[in-house]
């Protein structure tokens, strides 16, 4: 049973020079516990993908069911069950670590002392305690990312939609930002969905790959299915072989050492 | 859910009204200078009506405060939206009408604030009204508060850039303003621009906040503002939660 589905979810876009097709019809399944990479050039469609997915934007065709509730007909209740961490995230530089914390607890339904209490808690798991009393603009970015993640985690949502959740950190941030991702997974059964245009972290991070370009699905396998396929040494071959952005390498024979 | 989520938003915005006292005062300034530099010279004018020249200027300088401070409110939101605040809000379940009732009522409270702090500066300056008439003032500021946010916000979401915010609030206040005679009663205006006035509905506000200041509660002036006032609210927060609802769903 696939926690999420979709069949030729749609969106276009009326724009004064007319319409434009943002994603054509995507077909997905996402099984539990997975963590799904999202991979594609720019404009490709995975943002316009996450938000449809996350409720803020409604598809103009197909349909979805997420965390076993229609995209389209139910939303509050696909709200409940999923986690979303923006591009930019959503942190308010008037408001600190700790009361953007306990109002994210309080949106989504939990009493003040439950809210301060989760806070405190996510908090201690992300490393944030010493920076509770801070205002969000004096974090740093690996700071900045935790916090947003933590947000996304509160009401410890079934699936958490990540987009391209490392870009602009350093190394060592976004080595943390993998063990985590991996972490909820292995302790929680999170499910992730994730995009990226690091393809050192779609390998190294997702079970399976989902090549989005021009609006549709154009592959999908694992890191290592996806690079047999088209007999690519790296995953960067492989991308740009099916994405058409560059020459599929001619010789595939791995070349001798 | 929607009592729940509108008084966790106005608490949170309210707060962050409070942490500036910039934002606090600074809206009131400009009706304060009027207030200082332009109300003595009306006080020997002859205005027409019962009342002196100051139970005539503050109801004007109150529902002034309103006009331009409650419709300039839409710029928090694009200022949310642009840090990704909005969205982060609208991926929870949070109620999408407290969205908009949430801010709209902190609007008011800090409208009404001002309005406060306005009429104690203008008591030493020489007002002198009916404590009844003044409470009424501030209720309807409060409407007039209610109303111009909620359209302001509903601008604010519809419109692509910001940069299109600030000259099109401009272009509609102004007229308003003029129109509605906050500065000086309309039945000084000849007989063109006084009909032209009765239809734009802040003159109404006007004449019954005028009305209510020399004591006349029960005037049919009185009656036609509240009716006007409470009319254009549900107007506005309907147009208001639509848009919410549809750009937002």
């Amino acid at each position: 049973m696939p926690i999420i589905s979709t069949a030729g979810l749609a969106r276009t876009f009326t724009t004064r020079n007319g319409p434009v097709e943002a994603v054509r019809g995507i077909d997905l399944t996402v099984r539990p516990g997975e963590i799904l990479g999202l991979l594609g050039p720019n404009g490709a469609g995975k943002t316009t993908t996450l938000r449809m997915l996350t409720t803020l934007l409604p598809p103009t065709g197909g349909a979805a069911t997420v965390a076993g509730h229609d995209l389209v007909r139910n939303p509050a209740a696909v709200r409940r069950r999923i986690g979303y961490v923006a591009q930019s995230g959503g942190l308010d530089p008037q408001e600190t670590v700790r009361s953007e914390l306990v109002t994210q607890g309080r949106l989504y339904g939990m009493s003040r002392s439950r809210a301060t209490a989760r806070a405190e808690e996510l908090a201690d798991d992300l490393g944030l305690t010493e920076l509770l009393d801070r205002r969000t603009p004096a974090l740093s970015g690996g700071q900045r990312r935790r916090l947003d993640l933590a947000m996304g985690l509160t009401h410890r949502p079934e699936i958490l939609f990540l987009d391209e959740p490392t870009t602009g950190l350093d190394p060592g941030s976004r080595a943390d930002l993998w063990a985590l991702v991996r972490r909820l997974r292995d302790e929680h059964g999170t499910t992730v969905v994730l995009t990226t245009h690091y393809l050192d972290e779609a390998d190294s991070l997702a079970d399976r790959l989902v090549v989005v370009d021009k609006g549709t699905v154009v592959a999908e396998d694992s890191p290592a299915g996806l690079k047999a396929a088209h007999g690519a040494a790296t995953l960067q071959d492989a991308f740009l072989a099916v994405t058409g952005r560059g020459p599929a390498p001619v010789d595939t024979t791995p070349v001798a050492v | 859910m929607l009592l729940h989520d509108t008084a966790l938003l106005f608490g949170r915005y309210a707060r962050q009204t409070l942490r500036s006292p910039f934002q606090i005062f600074f809206g009131a300034l400009m009706p304060l200078l009027y207030l200082l530099l332009f109300g003595p010279l009306l006080t020997g004018l002859p205005l027409g009506g019962e009342g002196d020249s100051w139970q005539i200027l503050v109801p004007g300088l109150l529902l002034q405060l309103g006009l331009f401070g409650a419709s300039f409110a839409g710029f928090s939101i694009i200022m949310e939206k642009n840090w990704g605040v909005f969205d982060r809000m609208r991926v929870t379940p949070v109620s999408r009408l407290a969205l908009l009732l949430g801010r709209v009522l902190r609007d008011a409270a800090l409208f009404v604030f001002q309005a406060v702090l306005l009429v104690l500066v203008a008591l030493p300056m020489g007002l002198r009204a009916p404590l009844a008439g003044i409470l009424i003032g501030f209720g309807f500021v409060a409407l007039l508060s209610v109303t111009l946010a909620s359209l302001s916000y509903a601008l604010a979401l519809k419109l692509r850039t910001p940069q299109e915010f600030g000259p099109a609030i401009n272009t509609l206040a102004m007229p308003a303003m003029l129109l509605s005679g906050l500065m000086l009663p309309m039945t000084l205006a000849p007989c063109w621009l006084d009909v032209l006035s009765r239809l734009m509905p802040f003159r109404h506000l006007v004449d019954a906040v005028r009305e209510a200041y020399i004591g006349h509660y029960t005037t049919p002036t009185l009656l036609y503002g509240v009716l006007v006032a409470l009319g254009v609210a549900a107007l506005a927060v309907t147009v208001g939660t639509r848009t919410f609802q549809k750009a937002i769903a």
